[in-house]
């Protein structure tokens, strides 16, 4: 397997772990409180910010120890720069990453045209924010696998 | 996506130029070593400017290193 795929799989990991661990986390500590309108939307526009940079920044240290990691165990470096293979793996999965989260916008805007909840739109939001990013992850493993 | 229609001798090429290995190749013409796999396993037809610094590895046209597959 190479480098680039194992970096795909580490990042598809550290992606649902971060967001597994983030999600538990504000939901054990809320789960007790109602929210009424006005707080609901106040909570979810938190939990979005909040969530964005607790992701970067989870996802910087987790692809520092996976370099150190690599290096340590194959006495190989990692590849320093992206050639026009993996800029062109790097579109596609984005592009297709881009129709993962147009889906789930539409998604998100249906429940809101059926008269549903609006935290329902907030979940179908970051859900589908959750899925275009594996969907990116999982574009670009399988383009390395199978060719472009 | 999957096998494309360009085939190449790339992998044979190697071989008669004192064994070099992929990771060579790489560096010689500037792309990583997965790059050079996917070209030899067919999976990716490279650009014309890298198909080019190929074949100008192994000092051949770029017709003795890439050609048109046949698919009938």
């Amino acid at each position: 397997m190479s480098y680039q795929e194992k970096k795909n799989i580490v990042s598809l990991i550290s992606s649902l772990l971060i967001f597994g661990i983030y999600s538990f986390y504000v939901f054990q500590k809320y789960q007790d409180r109602s929210l009424d309108q006005t707080d609901a939307f106040s909570f979810w526009g938190a939990f979005i910010l909040i969530l964005i940079p607790v992701t970067i920044a989870a996802k910087i240290i987790i692809s520092i120890a996976f370099s150190i990691f690599y290096n340590v165990t194959t006495n190989e470096k990692e590849p320093s720069f992206a050639d026009e293979l993996d800029k062109l793996i790097a579109l596609k999965a984005t592009r297709n990453s881009h129709y993962g989260f147009v889906f789930g916008f539409l998604l998100a805007m249906g429940s809101l045209v059926l008269h549903m909840q609006p935290s329902v739109m907030f979940i179908i939001l970051i859900c589908s924010g959750l899925a275009s990013e594996i969907v990116g992850v999982v574009s670009q493993l399988y383009y390395y696998r199978k060719g472009v | 996506m999957g096998k494309s229609l360009i085939g190449n001798n790339v992998r044979k090429l190697r071989f008669n130029h004192n064994e070099m290995t992929q990771q060579q190749l790489a560096d010689q013409v500037g792309v990583t070593r997965q790059t050079i796999v996917t070209i030899e396993k067919g999976n990716y037809s490279p650009s014309l400017e890298l198909a080019f610094r190929i074949a100008r590895v192994f000092g051949l046209p770029l017709e003795d290193v890439f050609f048109l597959e046949d698919h009938q």
